[in-house]
């Protein structure tokens, strides 16, 4: 009844808006799907063992990618052992320590330029910073990582450092603890759950990162253990990718390396999904 | 005792000093792009380096204008603002009104997974799919062009506006829009004439989010734009953005010429920390 008595212009209000939101959901859903199943499709049918257990080699002619991968993974571990302690610590004092309320708000500003400054200004940075000092590899590279992850890893922490109710640090307070022993004891195993989304968060920014490794870390395909590795340039797997497609127009094992990342985003997505609503369900019991 | 209390305050020294970390990366990497962005700007003259319409840093007689690569950005993000903020505003819309609980939270997994894909693979399907879409569909001779960039860095954004409105929207009080409903206003008029307008600071967070990202995307514009140094003049030139200009020479630039890189990389850090200030301007408003 209600809607018939509408006036013609409050109908087409109604309908030009529903139409676009429909059209706009439609449209991002879309995008999605063909993302997804497009890179998957043209880049699963190129992977293979040999592709991932080689390297590059210009006798036989073929193209490997296990050096990337390793390189990826030693990045990925370097930067996360740095700047884990650096981060939660940072948390530590802004939510255990710090009275200045001044000092609290000039290093969440801080975190928060952090946060947006565009990683090809990381890369060039961190070029001046570590690589013009220790040479391009991949510890420059993971240096320069450390600085761009710091305020995710802060903040997470942050926010679960202030889920740890008051009156467990008054009770270990009140036992006759330090202050250093009740964060060690107390709140520190109170903010695990935050680190872990933190850490989860941080490695799919370092799986996606490139610009900022372009000049950092290099974009050799040497095949190394962790210390050599570490003092020598590698490329990520995201290097490589723009490489083989920009480079060379090898765009088989270009699709072969975005494939492996869909499929890594895929599951560092339904990881942090899974972390936040397991994290969220322990803290209401 | 007092071993306790020595410990203590040098436990307390190190939480400052981590606490001050950041502090530290944010002024060591202003300090540092100043020093190294400075030399140039001053050899090349600031004016000519930032209104200068011609740059060919490898000529025999270099040239270091830069306007062409500050319009490419200023127009990249503008166009993709212009596609991207309409469709992401009006998708968190419908997610954040209208659509059932189990179709949100899918389309808000799928919208974390856009934001969770590397820029390199956005990169790559832009090249095979979008670069040659363009040159068939507008039958011109090189698809890599101003509108390649602009769309891929128009979906680009769309994850951080979706997330940053739908957050805005789902905060507005339930009551303004039972008053509204109750007043005999369609729940779709609703949406847009109570709940929005009540948002509006939060969706202009996502916007100035969006520039903020668009302007720093680096890599998958390089694999998109084309990337010579034109002054922008038409939608299906092939140009440079500032992001691109550095990543582009980087690798063999020397002297002056790398000089320059690093001035270029200034401006573009004091475009970021505009909108930095312009974002916390947003946000305290927001908290208020």
């Amino acid at each position: 009844m209600l809607k018939q008595s509408l006036s013609k212009k409050r109908k087409r209000f109604e309908w030009i808006m529903k139409g676009m939101m429909w059209l706009s959901a439609g449209i991002t859903a879309a995008l999605v799907i063909f993302l997804v199943a497009y890179v998957l499709l043209r880049g699963i049918p190129h992977i293979s063992w040999q592709l991932l257990s080689t390297k590059p080699s210009y006798l036989t002619e073929s193209i490997g990618i296990l050096p990337d991968i390793l390189n990826t993974v030693y990045i990925v571990i370097v930067t996360l052992l740095i700047v884990l302690p650096l981060g939660v610590g940072a948390a530590i004092y802004l939510t255990e320590y710090a009275s200045n309320q001044k000092v609290v708000s000039v290093i969440e500003y801080a975190a928060e330029t952090l946060s947006g400054i565009p990683s090809i200004i990381y890369g060039l940075v961190g070029m001046l910073l570590f690589s013009n000092n220790m040479g391009t590899c991949l510890m420059a590279g993971a240096l320069t990582l450390v600085i761009m992850n710091l305020p995710t890893i802060m903040r997470t922490a942050q926010e679960s450092l202030k889920t740890v109710p008051r009156s467990y640090r008054e009770g270990a307070f009140g036992l006759g603890a330090g202050k250093w022993r009740v964060i060690r004891t107390v709140v520190l195993p109170g903010c695990v759950d935050g680190v872990i989304t933190g850490c989860i968060l941080s490695v799919g920014r370092i799986l996606g990162e490139s610009a900022a490794l372009l000049f950092t870390a290099g974009f050799a395909h040497a095949l190394n253990g962790v210390i050599d590795a570490l003092a020598a340039p590698g490329a990520t797997l995201t290097v490589a990718l723009y490489f083989y497609a920009k480079e060379q127009g090898e765009f088989g094992v270009a699709f072969a390396i975005a494939a492996i990342l869909m499929i890594l985003t895929i599951l560092i997505n339904f990881a942090a999904a899974f972390a936040q609503k397991h994290f969220a369900k322990r803290r209401k019991i | 005792m007092r071993k306790n209390q020595v410990l203590e305050k040098a436990i307390h020294g190190i939480f400052l000093l981590l606490g001050l970390i950041t502090v530290g990366c944010v002024l060591l990497i202003t300090i540092y792009l100043v020093i190294s962005g400075i030399p140039a700007i001053r050899e090349i003259g600031l004016w000519d380096f930032l209104l200068g319409k011609q740059w060919a840093s490898t000529a025999a007689e270099p040239k270091y204008g830069i306007l062409p690569f500050i319009l490419t950005s200023i127009y990249g993000t503008a166009g993709a603002i212009a596609i991207g903020v309409p469709i992401g505003f009006m998708t968190a819309v419908y997610l954040s009104k209208l659509a059932p609980t189990k179709v949100k939270s899918a389309m808000q997994n799928a919208v974390s997974l856009l934001a969770g894909i590397p820029s390199v693979v956005y990169g790559l399907v832009g090249m095979l799919v979008l670069v040659p879409g363009i040159r068939k569909v507008f039958n011109v001779p090189d698809g890599a062009s101003l509108l390649a960039a602009i769309i891929v860095l128009a979906i680009m954004i769309l994850p951080s506006i979706i997330k940053m409105s739908i957050t805005a929207l789902d905060a507005v009080p339930k009551e303004y829009e039972d008053a509204s409903l109750a007043l005999g206003a369609t729940p779709i008029e609703t949406y847009f004439k109570v709940s929005v307008p009540a948002a509006k600071s939060g969706i202009a967070t996502a916007v100035v989010l969006g520039v903020g990202r668009a302007i720093g995307e680096a890599m998958a514009v390089m694999m998109v734009a084309g990337n010579v140094p034109n002054m922008p003049d038409s939608l299906f030139q092939s140009v440079r953005f500032l992001t691109t200009a550095v990543s582009s020479e980087m690798a063999y630039s020397s002297g002056l010429q790398q000089q320059a890189l690093f001035s270029i990389a200034l401006v573009l850090f004091l475009f970021i920390m505009l909108i930095n200030a312009t974002l916390n301007f947003f946000l305290k408003r927001e908290k208020e």
